[in-house]
């Protein structure tokens, strides 16, 4: 692995970019998919309509996505090109873990918020969303992951970020180089996985304690 | 709007039926590749899964495994098994990374269906005086059956995907016509070849909806109000396309 | 409840502060950077140079960016952009400034209707075609172009020394990038300058391994590629003129054509084509990376 240690501050440097163009999208992912999960959830005859549609722009494969963003003016060759697919995956993947995080809240701990009095706003944010949490994150998990590894095929619409690694590998036959992307890319998702999950279980200290995995976080789990 | 016109009138063109890949041909490349993928994964994941779900050991290095499989960037792989295999080789490389890709997703809907049971059930077949096997096959497998198919749905799904990029090592569907049409600045191409990528996503996600429907097991009483939940609701999708 | 809150708050904030971090260390990089920016914040003096997303391509860029360092100039470099439509615009308007092109396949860029085929007319008709804003210093005698080629064995078979030899042989199989297919000098060329019947592959990064392994019989492999001489291949001759000559060339924003030239006419000039060749060798068979083999070449050409 000679080559690797040659040349690992160009891996640094794309690593870096990776992270960058990875880290914007799955938190527009997310910030985005917050409002339209929750009016999923709360306008119930919409739910399955408004889930499956969204959930549909997943299936678009990622190639005909920068071709069909190229209609709203975006350059097919473009960092924002590939950051915005990307972020439009994020959202689809995130919106239902919302909505059915939202759902799995227990009705009689909505009702007792209701009871005491709390508007809508202030139980969103300070019931709702919270017990929402250990779906949320299981479907952010997800998200990450999916986005760290998807953001690699900017390459083939020359973004510069880890899958370079990939195309000039190919180019100069170089094994070691591919390889060492896909270790890259690989050893960063499950980092940024393992942060996430370190992070909720800092910012969810109810959910320490081992909590039956309800079908709702199955669910997430096993897209 | 008049270059999605433009690629509508590529799809449609006759010149798709000749040159040297005619667009059906393009298609049933990339069904092929697809289900054949798919399929192999299947055998590979299935039982595993089944196993895992059923004896409750090998969870966690089940999860870890298949969650840093789907890290794996599909460009790198392929690209990667490519070198590896060498060409004459080429058509497996791109099979077996397509099946890397598709294991986690069927493997995770095989236990976790199985998981998602109620203990009670499992309980009460062995009060019944069931073997393990009979336990396996007609209380867990049919019970956990909804999940299953969801995580075929989105293996079918990140698959169908991800055979577009395997044109890049040269392997024929769809993905060709992306890769001609990007240095030949031909965007009806690119647009067209992408829809009809979409319109093929969207009949699997369609047919896979449909057999949930189906795949649902008729019993009475409360598990009737999850069972209808399932459906539907399966369908976060994989991804590394 | 406000502890939840609290800590919903900060790990927003973390994150945003952590997205912006990483932005602000990620630009720093030198090969990240996005071509479509118009309008660059570097001042003046600073040269950008940008590459094809080609090894090759890469190398050169690097041999002029050094030779630039050399001579007192700020370099900026913007490698692996990809395709003409992304950088072309980009030495238009200036936020690039420097680019290594190939006469032939750049002529066809502008005027894909062009008839010169041989090295001076196509740089002089290159130098027509440009738009204004644009110009080329020197080309180089280095070339890097499209070439038909088969292996050793099927040329002594076929006694084959060009492509009008290939005439009359069935079930020919040529392999090449997918958009060959649709090139002027692809199997239509083939057959309507030499009659040559072609079914098409599309083999793209393959195409040498194919060619070898025998599942194609004529490939188009770029003049420059090492492995013609490491894996024992004919070009084939092309008399007609099919593929049009393609030297490597560099291509400027005209504002700073003069600052240049001279540094950059020098690099063109000890450029040849078994030079390039040997380049590329350092990079795929020694895996070197280019700023060692353009630190490298200059030393031994004198021009660092």
């Amino acid at each position: 692995m000679s080559w690797v240690a040659d040349n690992l501050d160009l891996i640094w440097g794309l690593t870096l970019d990776h992270l960058r163009q990875s880290a914007i999208a799955i938190v527009a992912g997310f910030v985005l998919s917050v409002p339209l999960g929750w009016l999923a959830f709360r306008y119930t005859p919409l739910r399955g309509t408004v889930l499956t549609v969204i959930g549909l722009l997943y299936t678009i494969p990622s190639f005909a996505l920068f071709a069909l963003l190229t209609l709203f003016g975006i350059p097919y060759q473009s960092e924002l090109n590939l950051v915005v697919a990307l972020t439009i995956y994020a959202v689809a993947i995130m919106t239902r873990s919302v909505t059915d995080g939202l759902a799995s809240v227990d009705a009689d701990t909505r009702s007792a918020a209701i009871a005491v009095g709390f508007g809508a706003w202030r139980r969103f944010w300070t019931v709702d969303f919270p017990l929402a949490g250990p779906v949320v994150l299981a479907g952010l998990r997800v998200t990450a992951m999916s986005t760290i590894s998807l953001a690699t095929v900017g390459a083939l619409i020359g973004v510069q970020n880890l899958g370079y690694l990939f195309t000039n590998g190919s180019q100069r036959r170089i094994i070691a180089e591919v390889f060492a992307g896909v270790v890259a890319v690989v050893v960063i998702a499950i980092v940024i996985d393992l942060v996430l999950m370190l992070a909720g279980r800092a910012l969810m200290p109810w959910t320490r304690r081992n909590a039956p995995l309800s079908r709702a976080r199955l669910r997430a789990v096993t897209a | 709007m008049n270059l999605l016109a433009e690629a509508f009138a590529w799809i449609f063109s006759p010149d798709r039926l000749t040159g040297a890949l005619p667009l059906p041909t393009a298609i049933a490349q990339h069904l092929a590749y697809t289900f054949g993928s798919v399929a192999i994964a299947a055998v590979i994941a299935v039982p595993i899964g089944w196993l895992i779900g059923h004896t409750g050991k090998g969870r966690e290095v089940a999860v870890f495994l298949s969650g840093a499989a789907r890290a794996l960037p599909a460009l790198g792989l392929v690209v990667l098994l490519y070198l590896l295999f060498g060409v004459s080789l080429k058509t497996e490389a791109a099979v077996a990374a397509f099946v890397v890709l598709a294991i986690p997703s069927i493997l995770a809907g095989a236990y976790a269906g199985i998981e998602a049971i109620d203990r009670s059930v499992i309980d009460a077949g062995r009060a019944v005086g069931m073997t393990e096997w009979q336990i396996l096959f007609r209380v867990e497998v049919p019970l956990g059956l909804s999940l299953l198919i969801g995580g075929f749905r989105s293996a079918t799904l990140q698959v169908v995907a991800t055979v577009t990029i395997g044109a890049y090592i040269g392997v024929g569907g769809l993905g060709y016509y992306i890769l001609q049409g990007i240095p030949l600045r031909d965007f009806a191409e690119i647009l067209g070849a992408s829809i009809v990528v979409v319109v093929l996503a969207l009949v699997l996600d369609g047919l896979f909806a449909l057999l949930a429907r189906f795949a649902v097991p008729r019993t009475a009483g409360p598990r009737r109000r999850s069972a209808r939940r399932a459906p539907g609701s399966v369908s976060v999708p994989q991804f590394s396309h | 409840m406000s502890t939840a809150r609290t800590r919903l708050a900060v790990a927003l904030a973390g994150t945003a502060v952590a997205a912006l971090a990483l932005a602000g260390c990620a630009s720093s990089d030198p090969l990240s950077g996005d071509s479509t920016d118009s309008g660059s914040t570097t001042d003046a003096s600073t040269i950008v140079i940008g590459s094809q997303a080609y090894y090759s391509n890469e190398i050169i860029a690097e041999i002029y960016a050094q030779a630039l360092e050399g001579a007192g100039f700020t370099v900026e470099r913007n490698f692996n952009i990809g395709q003409r439509d992304v950088y072309i615009p980009s030495l238009e308007d200036g936020s690039i400034d420097l680019f290594p092109e190939y006469t032939g396949n750049l002529l066809q860029f502008f005027d894909p209707s062009t008839t010169a085929t041989t090295s001076d007319d196509v740089y002089a008709a290159l130098q027509d075609a440009l738009p204004d804003g644009l110009t080329v210093l020197d080309q180089s005698p280095a070339t890097d172009q499209d070439s038909y080629n088969v292996t050793a064995a099927f040329a002594e078979e076929n006694g084959l020394t060009s492509i009008a030899d290939l005439a009359g042989i069935d079930g020919l199989v040529l392999g090449g990038a997918p958009e060959l297919e649709e090139r002027p000098y692809g199997p239509t060329g083939l057959k309507d300058v030499y009659g040559v019947d072609v079914s098409f592959q599309a083999t793209a990064d393959t195409t040498v391994d194919e060619l070898v392994a025998g599942n194609i019989q004529v490939a188009n492999v770029y003049s420059a590629d090492p492995r013609i001489k490491t894996d024992d291949l004919v070009t084939l001759e092309d008399p007609k003129g099919l593929f049009l000559a393609s030297n490597v060339v560099p291509v400027v924003n005209a504002d700073i054509a003069d600052e240049i030239a001279d540094v950059i006419n020098a690099v063109s000039a000890a450029l040849t084509p078994e030079g390039l060749v040997a380049l590329n060798v350092e990079s795929t068979v020694d895996q070197r990376s280019s700023a060692d083999i353009a630190k490298d070449w200059l030393a031994d050409n004198g021009l660092s």
